[in-house]
């Protein structure tokens, strides 16, 4: 993607667009990871995350996936080298004007959540893929991978916990800016909507961190 | 009252330039910014050196040349007012007051404080103008515009080009100035004709001229003297994609 093939609104549009399909994404990941809180055997989860490894649609889904991060942040790079590029002498002495915060560091937080992904990824993904996934013994679920112990593993390690934590709060932040930044991107702008926009940019943002954020803190102290 | 101005002096527009910190004890606080600086150059003529360039035409808030970054923010630290019309009363007595251009690489520094803003007008003269004669004022009943439309456009249209936005703007970018030239005429009768063109042809060439893009952070908003609303870049970003897919 050459920087100038595509216009800077044409960029912003397809980034927009990527973001809220990752979005509805985690709310996807989110409801499952909540099975692990209402279902002590861990049962429901391991069930979901076999459908979501084996079924063929999700399957063929998850390069979509891949894709949308792929774009989101190419795109996100690209646009915000250009954005340094736009001012090669800084100020001296710069004050806070009445802004959307977390817009400045979009590209932080977004690095951040890469990194993350990253390391998420070779913990569970690389790990089902090459099959070192311990193996249900007994039950109607027998043979199954137990991806549900694995996680509980995981979050036994109060380090592992921490840094699942921090990182799940710099994706609320990154979340508190978007989904009504997506909306403006778009042209979606409006005196009705978008107060409410703006406020459900800051409930989803609050809603997916903590979500995330109270699996590893029950499991760590309760399980 | 007495101040500590810092200000940048370049002597032209290869140089390197630096910041120049100076006492200047004979401000009253009646005197506008402007009106400060004019007596400070005095100050430094009489001492033989060369008196601080900035830039300025109408000192009423209409001409938009008046361009400094005061203490962190485009035109000063109140909000809705262009540099002449800030007051000496709004700082302190011995305060340090920064003065720099505004940082864009679409406006490089001419000399000392002056910018150079031939980027706007390019971008104006990519589409921000109807082709057709409209001769004068036509009878108000023959060309029924929607009251909410006008006052809009009116809105977009008080823009006066001063470039505050950019230097507000994290990323220098000319959204805000851009989306207001396209609303003022998108939103009326006239301008509807030649708008998918005018959006498309405006935004390529504000690309091209290597101002930022927009990440919805809206201190331009917040910082621009004439308070225009950032629903005009939305207008804008909805017109253009209207454009590319029709
Ligand atoms: C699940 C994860 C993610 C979600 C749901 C998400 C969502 C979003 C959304 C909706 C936007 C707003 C787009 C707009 O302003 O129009 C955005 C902006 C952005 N995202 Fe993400 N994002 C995610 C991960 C990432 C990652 C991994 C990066 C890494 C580079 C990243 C970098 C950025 C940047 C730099 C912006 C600001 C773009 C701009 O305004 O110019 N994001 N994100
Ligand atoms: S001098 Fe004209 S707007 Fe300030």
């Amino acid at each position: 993607m050459s920087m100038k093939l595509y216009s800077s609104l044409t960029k912003k549009y397809i980034m927009s667009l990527a973001g809220l399909f990752l979005l509805m994404f985690l709310l996807v990941h989110l409801t499952i990871n909540l099975l692990l809180l209402f279902d002590d055997s861990g049962g429901l989860f391991n069930v979901a995350a076999h459908f979501m490894g084996t079924n063929p649609i999700i399957q063929a889904f998850q390069w979509v996936l891949f894709g949308g991060f792929a774009i989101h942040m190419l795109i996100g790079v690209i646009l915000q080298i250009q954005n340094w590029m736009a001012r090669p002498k800084r100020y001296n002495k710069r004050a806070i004007s009445e802004e959307s915060y977390f817009s400045k560091f979009m590209i932080h937080t977004g690095i951040i959540i890469f990194i993350f992904l990253v390391i998420h990824l070779t913990d569970f993904f690389v790990k089902k893929i090459g099959g070192v996934v311990p193996e249900i013994t007994g039950g109607e679920l027998a043979g199954m991978e137990n991806m549900g112990i694995l996680v509980v593993e995981k979050f036994k390690n109060g380090g592992y916990v921490l840094f699942y934590v921090t990182v799940f709060l710099i994706l609320g932040f990154h979340l508190d800016h978007a989904f009504q930044s997506a909306f403006q991107s778009l042209g979606l702008n409006n005196n009705k909507y978008t107060p409410f926009i703006k406020w459900l940019s800051h409930f989803i943002a609050i809603v997916i961190s903590i979500g995330f954020i109270t699996i590893p803190v029950c499991i760590y102290f309760f399980k | 009252m007495k101040v500590k101005l810092k200000i940048w002096r370049q002597e032209n527009a290869k140089a390197k330039g630096s910041f120049q910190t100076y006492n200047f004890d004979e401000v009253s606080p009646e005197m506008s910014f402007l009106e400060m600086l004019d007596a400070f150059n005095t100050k430094l003529i009489t001492e033989g050196k060369e008196p601080v360039a900035f830039d300025h035409d109408c000192r009423e808030g209409i001409c938009g040349s008046c361009a400094m970054y005061i203490n962190g923010h485009p035109h000063g630290p109140v909000s809705g007012i262009t540099t002449c019309h800030l007051s000496m009363r709004m700082f302190k007595d011995g305060e340090t007051i920064t003065v720099e251009p505004w940082r864009a690489k679409a406006f490089p520094v001419i000399k000392d404080l002056i910018i150079d803003r031939t980027a706007f007008d390019k971008i104006q003269l990519a589409g921000g103008f109807i082709s057709s004669n409209v001769g004068s004022a036509p009878e108000a009943h023959s060309m029924p515009v929607i009251k909410k439309n006008a006052d809009d456009a009116f809105d977009a249209a008080i823009c006066i080009g001063c470039g505050a936005c950019v230097a507000a703007c994290k990323n220098a970018s000319a959204m805000l100035f851009v989306s207001a030239k396209v609303s003022q005429f998108a939103l009326l009768p006239q301008g509807k004709v030649e708008a998918k063109e005018r959006v498309q042809k405006m935004v390529a060439k504000m690309d091209d001229l290597g101002f930022g893009n927009c990440t919805n952070t809206y201190a331009c908003e917040a910082e621009c003297p004439k308070e225009i609303s950032v629903t005009n870049i939305a207008r804008m970003n909805r017109e253009f994609l209207c454009a590319k897919v029709s």
